[in-house]
């Protein structure tokens, strides 16, 4: 029993109820606040993140002891892989919080903005630390409402039609997962990860078991925009508040949406061999069909929001790849050397991903436009927003010395490895025209010539907006000691041991 | 078994408004019809045939009760989807505002 555990979830809900309550009284008293609960949580989770290591923390709400080794309370649960996801989420929510003290000055309803978005962490560090099913589904709901509330929260036409469209296709995602913990609870009778890992061990129908994995499949599959359900993502992330974008596009996709497609697919379902190519199909799919609707792009958030397709295919791919290899039983070194390449670019597009939006904001902020035509010559008066978009374009495309070049390696090492040669081969050529794709947004954004009109008085944006820009920059190189194989060790491992190893996960918690 | 066939096919009606509508409450409303045939769904799972509320009788131990786990997952997914209904018809009268009609036709700024 770790009693820091529920802090994660309390913090921030409280957090919602006093910005509404005394945030009406105090001014000043929303922005503030919500970034010092940020900053709390944040250094919980990196508490979390160096104290995990090979232990599962379980938290069991309201002391509810198992009885006869058969879970009854809802547990919270923290191990390995969801310490770094939910380090993610705090440190970019922080980030993106900070930004907004400048960025949301434009927007009326401060209060309800901020409210909202400390929703929005609240369920999003719901569904990653939560180790009941059921559960997950509640949080899940807590956050994709206040995310349908934050994408409209501009009120103009493009931003109602987007959330109107998220809303719909995010609810039939809803039903569905909604159907498929119905049905694991119809033949298991628990809801607890872990027990239903142990009651699917003893034996169960085939074509059930499928079904099952579909609908869990599609449902999650729909809040992540893998590919054929990616319909609402561009709409969505390009017509939310920046830093909402940020959070969309770097955090929400994964949280909700990738780690727990990993999670349950790996500790709750036996890997079976067909679900795995069937994943690792998606994920190639969203790699490629991402990276080419990106390129025609004018609009900036949009051209990013595709690129998040594609970013996450890259995720999707890897695990997948690592999936095949453990459902054959085979090389089980280049299986966690595969869903490494995963996690860490999954780290990795949290931090460029969320500062690509950040620039676009600061762009944005300044000249009042999000279309690459109209603008040019930024360079010089925002040194430090095309400094940071700098680093961070070069490190989607992976260049060397960032971190998305790191990743992409290991990943492509990873698939040669496993002879997946095609594989290997559309990894790079996505890369290289992704790198073709960012050098347009820097070449039109950036260097081209300065239109005339445009030059009266653009400078560069606030403190704050710099501030977090900056910070997230330095990510961005930072990561990249990843690469080195003691570190990654240290950081990492606990993640991939975690998932290589299905029963440990389910074994550690029934045995608490 | 016809109980649970007829829930699926009331998700498959769902769907299929979703699918083919043009009018914004009607798209709503359809949405509505999936999320109750899963609630319903959950109440047909935690049924027995016989069984009565789970109110523990200590005077008669062999009596059958229903699952009440369902019932309360129920509850609270009725909770989620009411908060669910109530933002999306926020956002259609929203739109309704801007655009002067429900017709999802006329209601295409976004597009690719």
């Amino acid at each position: 029993m770790n009693p820091l555990l529920p802090f994660f979830i309390i913090t921030p809900l409280v957090g919602a109820f006093l910005i509404m309550i005394i945030g009406r009284f105090i001014k000043e008293f929303n922005k503030y606040f919500t970034s010092l609960i940020l900053l709390f949580l944040a250094c919980i989770s990196f508490y979390f993140l160096f104290n995990t290591g090979e232990n599962i923390f379980v938290y069991k709400v309201g002391g509810w002891e198992p009885i006869n080794k058969i879970p009854i309370g809802i547990y919270i649960v923290m191990d390995g892989f969801n310490a770094i996801v939910v380090c993610i989420i705090n440190l970019v929510g922080f980030l993106s919080a900070f930004y907004s003290i400048s960025y949301i000055k434009r927007y009326t309803a401060e209060n309800y903005f901020y409210a909202l978005f400390c929703l929005m962490i609240a369920g999003m560090n719901g569904v990653v630390i939560s180790g009941d099913l059921f559960n997950i589904f509640v949080f899940l709901e807590i956050s994709v409402i206040s995310a349908y509330a934050l994408v409209a929260f501009g009120v103009e036409k493009n931003e109602l039609e987007a959330s109107f469209r998220y809303q719909v296709l995010g609810g039939i995602a809803s039903f569905l997962i909604l159907f498929g913990i119905g049905f694991i609870y119809w033949k298991t009778k628990t809801l607890n990860i872990a027990d239903i890992k142990e009651a699917f061990s003893t034996g169960y129908d085939r074509t059930y078991y499928l079904f099952v994995q579909i609908l869990i499949l599609s449902g999650f599959g729909l809040k992540a925009a893998i590919i054929p359900f990616h319909a609402w993502l561009p709409d969505a992330h390009s017509s939310a508040p920046s830093p909402i974008s940020a959070m969309l596009s770097g955090v929400l996709i994964k949280a909700v949406g990738i780690y727990v497609i990993i999670r349950l697919f790996f500790n709750m379902f036996a890997i079976s061999e067909g679900m795995a190519i069937l994943i690792t199909t998606l994920g190639t799919l969203s790699m490629v069909i991402g990276v080419f609707l990106a390129i025609g792009q004018w609009d900036i958030k949009r051209l990013l929001a595709y690129h998040s397709i594609s970013q996450m295919g890259y995720v999707v791919l890897s695990v997948g790849i690592g999936m095949i290899l453990i459902s054959r039983g085979v090389r089980n070194e280049v299986a966690a050397l595969a869903i490494t390449g995963g996690i860490f670019h999954l780290i990795n597009h949290a931090a460029f991903k969320g500062l690509l939006f950040l620039n676009a904001g600061a762009i944005e902020y300044t000249i009042g436009s999000r279309n690459l035509q109209e603008m040019g010559g930024l360079a010089k008066q925002m040194p430090a927003t095309a400094a940071t978009s700098f680093i961070a374009s070069m490190s989607i495309s992976g260049i060397p010395p960032f971190n998305g070049f790191f990743s992409k390696l290991i990943i492509i090492i990873a698939a040669i490895m496993a002879k997946f040669y095609l594989l290997a081969l559309l990894a790079v050529i996505v890369s290289i025209i992704t790198l073709a794709s960012f050098l347009k947004f820097q070449r039109y954004a950036f260097f081209n010539k300065t239109d005339n009109k445009n030059e009266r008085k653009i400078k560069e944006v606030p403190f704050p907006m710099v501030f977090s820009m900056v910070i997230m920059s330095i990510f961005c190189i930072l990561l990249s000691i990843l690469v080195f194989p003691q570190i990654r060790e240290a950081m990492l491992s606990p993640a991939i041991d975690i998932l290589m190893d299905p029963s440990r996960y389910s074994s550690t918690i029934i045995g608490h | 078994m016809i109980p649970y066939i007829m829930c699926f096919i009331l998700f498959l009606v769902g769907l299929y408004g979703v699918i083919t509508r043009r009018n914004l409450v009607k798209i709503a409303v359809s949405l509505s019809i999936m999320e109750i045939s899963t609630f319903l769904f959950f109440a047909l799972i935690g049924y027995i045939d016989g069984g009565v509320a789970p109110i523990v009788d200590p005077a008669d131990p062999v009596k059958t009760y229903v699952d009440p786990l369902p019932q309360a997952l129920v509850l609270t997914a009725i909770v989620i989807g009411l908060a669910t209904t109530a933002m999306l018809m926020a956002v259609i009268i929203r739109l309704y505002r801007k655009y002067g009609t429900f017709d999802i036709r006329e209601i295409k700024n976004l597009r690719g």
